[in-house]
């Protein structure tokens, strides 16, 4: 059985990452041409390794559900990227960017991997801006800064509200180098539907051609996980449509264990759903809330009268307006990190102060930050800055420049001008902290089995600050893996090709096919989103912003019987070998429908409330997260050993040396 | 509302191919274009008809795997918008609406509305990147200050989402608004202009090999583009292939 070993080197938490570099086994460059790695998922964190593993030499199998590797989600990140660079000169530091990672994320992450983030995470702008990322520069040429949730300085890189796009076009594009280079090959429109373990090691996937529905089997030295979060769970996410847990639910299942997979993100600003068709929610980016103020009416009077079309958000006057993020939060105000915010969000509409017909809803308002620019920008122009129209006009015009596409993407969907009239938001779950167990090296229980990016969960504890997941996806791909792996595959020169005729390999490959047929076969009365639309009402009512005993109890009970019918009950149309939707959905969901109940029960074993875990029995008096730090200073690692709510519980200590561990106040 | 739909179906990339007829009520004119046919979707397997396999990913404008021609348009009428930012209150009660594949040569049907672009990725993997390594020893992000005009006009070039529109709405089916809006973004940035000259012959010439025909300057790319790519992106790689033709 696997144990628990963080592997975390000794030494000052300064040089870790310097001296294990120099300690770790390398593979010479005549060996790596003898060695296969696997790459699952072809966002941030799948790119940036398949790049850098194919530019060291080894030959790079990646693969993708999507047509291309430029679809990965990390496309739609939309703010930015942090970095310690320091170039606004406001007192950032490497200390301040681990400093403020490890309390944003409620003192729940392990302080020597969050350090080598922070650490290199400088390096990922020089390596982004060499590859001909357009980020955004002032008038002097240099790359601009804006600020996010949770920390007191500007340190986010960013290109408009298109930081993801660009960022993923950058590793896409050095992974066409390697492609035209002959040293990956690429699998688009392939999903990896199982991890095939031999001797103990991984080495290789069993993966079906989406196009004709061949089940294929794939084998290498090294198995790389990079295929983003299981918010999808909750079926309505800011997640794209075919985000989904299988690859990461099949290694665990292999043995690898899965840590934390209660710690989910629900994102603060996001568009609220308006009908029972809804398919996705789409988030608007935290960067909205540098200028944007949240607030909804004080008076219930304004509230009804909003609801029942007789007023207009921009004719309830200042006084009659609750900012109650600053009002709760003096010292960081609008720019509390996202639990915090979306947790005061849902406060207010429990209350009855929803905005929307729905109940779920408060306001953005960009009508200061307009008028404070535009004053600005008359002064600049020495126009009259006591001309209304003239102010409101060259202040619209900036915020333009800075949101303008974010603000075309809320016209489009609501069909309001968000110029004119205050954005309606709503919390939307969106990123999702836990994710599969790995050591310092990134590597999984499983020997040979990584995992990055949003798939583990190493960096950013109970909850992620904005623009960090950004980074962590390319400093794993980039800079962290390429090295770490070596270690491993040292041993492994001398090993030769793996064959995919092995009993493990048959073996793995009759399941999978055992698995599509009885989905296809079944031939029941409800479809996949019948189910997946249930799963995701358990999990958002009952796993959702907030929780209980007796909620995670009944989510339990609830989410075992939907997975009974599902499998009893669920049509799936068309055949095996051709392009099956239908048959993709399904698979992705009788994964959910599994890590659904995992993620409920390690919900109910964690009694106290951190980051984006919230407890209701577990709050201060004024309904902040109450964190237990003598019994849940540990990491829950589950190991499947049959049903996922039976998982067995292994804990990883969380020692916190370089960091005095406080209450996490934005007061 | 209640809808017509006539939509191309096509078994797989052999098949002939044909328009089918559906009809579709209770639509919200706030549902997207791409929940408007998983509505039908549902419907049709309920009746045991199998549904219509049609790309998409994000739902945000953003990944590009979404397509689609409605009514004659690559998106369909909305302007700056991917389908699946395309909303039913562009639509009215009773409406017939024409739903097919994006049409060229260079992106042969996979199944009713799915077509292969896979021709893009080759057009990128022959030129579309700077040849750095990314282990990590670059010099300083800021050590080359770059004009916010050129960076920004980059930027608005790197925008384009690889969807395809520009090809489907040409009449000659040609990709120079996707291949010049790589060559425009690195033209514009130092870090870009060493490799210039190959990557622009090269690019192009993998366009013609893959089979998109050539530009004719009708625009119609440019109008039908979610993203707003710019027609001076052509004229930019234009020049560049002259300059790279005459130095060669």
């Amino acid at each position: 059985m696997a144990t628990l070993n963080s592997g975390v080197p000794n030494g000052e938490l300064k040089e870790k990452w310097t001296q294990y570099k120099d300690s770790i086994n390398l593979v010479n460059p005549a060996n790596k041409r003898n060695i296969d790695v696997i790459v699952v998922g072809t966002g941030l964190a799948g790119g940036s390794a398949s790049a850098t593993l194919a530019e060291l030499g080894y030959n790079v199998k990646t693969f993708c559900y999507q047509d291309s590797p430029r679809r990965a989600h990390s496309i739609a990140a939309q703010g930015g990227i942090n970095a310690a660079k320091n170039y606004q000169g406001d007192g950032d530091s490497t200390y301040r960017l681990f400093y403020d990672t490890v309390k944003g994320g409620d003192y729940r992450s392990r302080e020597a991997n969050v350090y080598r983030l922070a650490e290199v995470s400088t390096n990922i702008i020089d390596q982004c801006v060499a590859q001909g990322v357009p980020f955004a520069r002032d008038y002097g040429g240099l790359l601009d800064n804006r600020s996010f949730g949770g920390v007191l300085v500007s340190r986010t890189f960013y290109a408009k509200g298109q930081t993801g796009q660009q960022l993923l076009l950058g590793a896409y594009s050095a992974m066409n180098r390697q492609i035209a280079r002959g040293k990956i090959k690429m699998y688009n429109r392939h999903e990896m539907l199982d991890v095939v373990v031999v001797d103990g090691k991984a080495r290789g996937i069993i993966a079906r051609n989406l196009i004709t529905g061949e089940i294929e089997r794939h084998s290498a030295h090294a198995v790389v996980i990079a295929s983003g979060g299981y918010g999808n769970v909750y079926f309505l996410s800011t997640n794209a449509m075919g985000s989904n847990t299988t690859a990461a639910w099949k290694a665990h299942k292999k043995g690898a264990f899965f840590a934390n997979p209660c710690y989910t993100q629900i994102h603060p600003t996001c568009i609220p759903r308006s009908g029972e068709y809804q398919s996705k929610l789409t988030l608007m980016s935290e960067s909205l809330r540098n200028d944007g103020r949240i607030w909804v009416p004080k008076n219930m009077e304004d509230v009804t009268a909003l609801r029942e079309g007789k007023l207009k958000a921009t004719q309830i006057s200042e006084e009659n307006r609750d900012y109650y993020l600053e009002r709760r939060y003096p010292a960081f105000g609008n720019l509390v990190p996202r639990d915090v915010a979306s947790r005061a969000a849902k406060e207010r509409c429990d209350a009855g102060f929803g905005v929307n017909q729905t109940g779920e809803a408060v306001y953005l308002d960009f009508s200061s930050a307009i008028i404070r620019y535009g004053k600005e920008q008359a002064l600049l122009n020495g126009e009259d800055e006591s001309n209304e129209q003239l102010v409101k006009k060259l202040g619209s015009e900036i915020v333009k420049s800075k949101y303008g596409n974010l603000f075309q993407m809320y016209e489009k969907i609501v069909d309001e001008n968000p110029y004119e009239n205050p954005m309606m938001i709503y919390p939307a779950v969106h990123y999702t902290m836990g994710g599969i167990w790995v050591d310092y090296n990134l590597m999984t229980t499983v020997p040979g089995l990584y995992a990055i990016g949003e798939a583990n969960f190493s960096d950013h504890g109970s909850n992620r600050l904005g623009a960090s997941a950004l980074m962590q996806g390319l400093a794993d791909g980039y800079f962290v893996l390429p090295y770490t792996i070596g270690d491993y595959l040292s041993d492994d020169i001398r090993t030769g090709p793996i064959s995919t005729d092995s009993k493990e390999f048959e073996f793995a490959e009759s399941n999978v096919k055992q698995l599509l047929s009885q989905l296809i076969s079944n031939k029941g009365n409800h479809s996949v989103d019948y189910y997946h639309k249930k799963l995701g009402k358990i999990m958002w009512d009952k796993c959702g912003m907030a929780r209980t005993e007796v909620g995670l109890n009944e989510a339990i009970k609830e989410i075992k019987e939907l997975r009974e019918d599902f499998w009893k009950n669920v049509t799936v149309p068309g055949k095996l070998n051709e392009l099956n939707k239908e048959l993709e959905k399904a698979g992705r969901v009788a994964d959910f429908l599994e890590l659904g109940e995992l993620f409920a029960k390690d919900a109910l074993t964690r009694n106290e409330s951190c980051g984006g875990h919230f407890r209701e029995e577990y709050a201060t008096k004024e309904g902040e997260a109450k964190r237990d730090d003598k019994n849940f200073t540990f990491v829950s690692a589950w190991e499947h050993v049959g049903e996922p709510s039976e998982a067995k519980l292994h804990k990883e200590k969380l020692d916190f040396e370089n960091i005095e561990v406080k209450e996490r106040s934005y007061k | 509302m209640k809808l017509t739909l006539k939509i191309w179906r096509q078994k797989s990339s052999t098949d002939k191919g044909s328009l089918e007829t559906y009809l579709i009520s209770e639509v919200s004119e706030d549902m997207s274009f791409l929940e408007m046919l998983d509505v039908l979707n549902e419907d049709l397997i309920e009746k045991g008809i199998e549904p219509v396999a049609f790309d998409h990913d994000c739902r945000e404008g953003i990944c590009g795997m979404c397509s689609l021609y409605i009514n004659g348009e690559a998106h369909g009428p909305d302007r700056r918008v991917t389908t699946c930012q395309l909303h039913m209150r562009k639509f009215n009660d009773g409406d017939t609406i024409f739903i097919e594949p994006f049409r060229a040569n260079a992106f042969p049907v996979v199944k009713d509305l799915v077509v292969d672009r896979s021709a893009f990725d080759r057009i990128q993997q022959s030129g579309g990147y700077v040849s750095v390594n990314t282990s990590g020893n670059t010099q300083d992000a800021n050590s080359i200050p770059i004009p916010k005009d050129d960076a920004d006009i980059a930027f608005d070039a790197a925008t384009c989402i690889g969807c395809g529109a520009c090809v489907a709405s040409c009449k000659n089916s040609s990709a120079m608004l996707f291949v010049s809006a790589k060559v425009s973004q690195f033209s514009l940035l130092p870090q870009g202009k060493v490799e210039a000259k190959e990557r622009v012959m090269n690019m192009v010439n993998k366009m013609d090999e893959e089979g998109f025909g050539n530009c004719t300057n009708t625009g119609a790319c440019e109008v039908e583009c979610p993203k707003g790519i710019s027609l001076d992106n052509i004229s930019r790689m234009n020049r560049e292939f002259i300059t790279a033709n005459v130095k060669k």
